[in-house]
């Protein structure tokens, strides 16, 4: 589904991203951990090009998305994003938030938009909210409709950047659910996030960054079980 | 006490209502009125434009991104630098010598009927690059996660801006627009230059009939009157767009 091929990225003199070479497949649940400053998050969001690469190609369902004639804009529809600020419209309602994707590409109407969101409200619990503005919910909440907004554009893939990072701890636990539930329904998902948690029970693969490559991957169990490049069990060992 | 008040009274009749001398006044707020509503619009139609071409030259990088047509990206460029050279020159020229330029330069030919849009106009040049300045920083002022989230949900550069960057930038532009109007609204009165009667003029020429202060304290008052009516829009609008802000 998404072919990464010898992908960098350098802000100036510092090379953040230093050939990397990814393949994920449909259906995949591809968690990216690492420490900070090691390139996850540049990678994650040079799949949907809201950074620049500097070099290499990206390849989204046999299209060329680093190719200056390619329409981002229609790439992206298909990749649902989710930010570590949540990054909810705060002049907007909840319902507004979600539907004002679909409704302003004229992918549907504004009432079959409206009854979509209700139903992805539905799903995480927050029917009432509709009509709320960000700022009147809590961080766990914001975060959850945030998904559902990317939802609403019927993503093939969802990429999430560090999506708990910004939360308070006893909000965590409601933000994962919801992915977690995500992975079941057999969405293919790229998560970069510090929840090793998460990493061992929802993910089909981790992959293990550091200084702008990627060192290792394996699937959950032998990735922690078994870790083979010194700096990942250095990693592991510091973190679990 | 009563003598003082009898005084006022007098100095009031023989400066607005002796000889219809109010009408002076009526003239005068008219002209006013007129100037300050064409700059305003003129300067807010400038100022918006200038600001996106400021804003997307400050977002474009130095070298030319793979993926951007080698026209479009020259073309911001210099509508960049031109917004830039806008700014610069009337920032740092007077509104007065600005004024007197376009009135007996540029609109030399222009017959004297069009005096007041000449001088409307020259305002609103005037006042279009503050007004730019005053919606980049409203626009800037706007987290560029709103506008990652934005296109991560598919909707194109101009679509962005318009539906989710500009409605939060205008919360933040409100405040400093209307100090905007206001300057504006009583820089017009140096309209007197170009032999306008705008409410300033119009104190001037009753005072120099009845030789005293009087008719430019009334003025004075005219203008007072105006910008708290101003203030008071001001309030009202702040307090619409503010619903998003309410807490539970």
């Amino acid at each position: 589904m998404i072919d990464v091929c010898n992908l960098s990225k350098a802000f100036g003199n510092h090379l953040v991203l230093d050939g990397i070479n990814e393949r994920i497949e449909k259906g995949e649940k591809v968690v990216v951990v690492g420490p900070s400053g090691s390139g996850k998050s540049t990678f994650l969001r040079c799949l949907n090009l809201l950074e620049q690469p500097t070099g290499g190609e990206i390849i989204f369902e046999g299209q060329n998305i680093t190719d200056p004639k390619t329409n981002i804009n229609l790439l992206r529809r298909k990749m649902g994003m989710v930010f570590q600020q949540f990054n909810l419209f705060p002049h907007l309602s909840v319902k507004k938030n979600i539907t004002l994707a679909p409704v302003t590409l004229g992918l549907c109407s504004q009432r079959e938009a409206d009854e979509k969101a209700m139903t992805l409200l539905e799903r995480i619990s927050l029917v009432d909210k509709a009509e709320a503005y960000p700022r009147q919910l809590s961080g766990g909440q914001q975060q959850r409709i945030a998904i559902v907004r990317a939802l609403a554009m019927n993503p093939e893939v969802m990429l999430f950047d560090e999506p708990t990072s910004a939360l308070d701890p006893e909000m965590v636990g409601e933000v994962l659910e919801v992915m977690r539930e995500l992975a079941r329904d057999g969405m293919t998902m790229v998560v970069v996030t510090h929840e090793m948690g998460f990493a061992r029970e929802a993910a089909t693969r981790v992959l293990f960054m550091d200084e702008g490559q990627i060192k290792e991957q394996a699937p959950p169990d032998q990735f922690f079980s078994s870790p083979q490049h010194p700096r990942l069990k250095e990693f592991l060992h510091k973190v679990l | 006490m009563m003598k003082f008040l009898y005084g006022i009274w007098d100095a009031f009749y023989y400066s607005f209502l002796e000889a219809d001398r109010w009408k002076f006044y009526l003239v005068g707020l008219k002209n006013t009125l007129f100037m300050a509503g064409v700059a305003c619009v003129i300067g807010v139609a400038i100022g918006m434009v200038l600001a996106i071409l400021k804003v997307s030259i400050q977002a474009s990088p130095a070298v030319r991104p793979r993926g951007t047509s080698f026209l479009g990206w020259w073309l911001i460029r210099l509508g960049g630098w031109f917004a830039n050279l806008y700014t610069t020159v009337i920032r740092g020229t007077p509104v007065l010598v600005q004024l007197l330029i376009l009135y007996f330069g540029v609109f030399k030919t222009a017959p004297k009927e069009y005096a007041l849009l000449v001088a409307g106009l020259s305002f609103g040049i005037n006042s279009g690059a503050y007004v730019c300045e005053i919606i980049r920083a409203g626009i800037q002022s706007v987290e560029k996660g709103q506008t990652e989230a934005g296109r991560s949900l598919g909707l194109n550069s101009r679509q962005t801006m318009r539906l989710v960057v500009l409605p939060q930038a205008i919360k933040n532009i409100l405040p400093t627009l209307f100090n905007e109007f206001i300057t504006l609204l009583k820089e017009t009165s140096v309209a007197g230059y170009i032999a306008l009667t705008d409410l300033t003029r119009a104190g001037d020429v009753v005072r120099s009939r009845v030789w005293n202060i009087t008719p430019l304290i009334i003025s004075g008052l005219i203008y007072l009157i105006l910008v708290i009516l101003l203030t008071k829009l001001q309030g009202v609008l702040e307090r619409r767009l503010g619903a998003s802000d309410r807490r539970l």
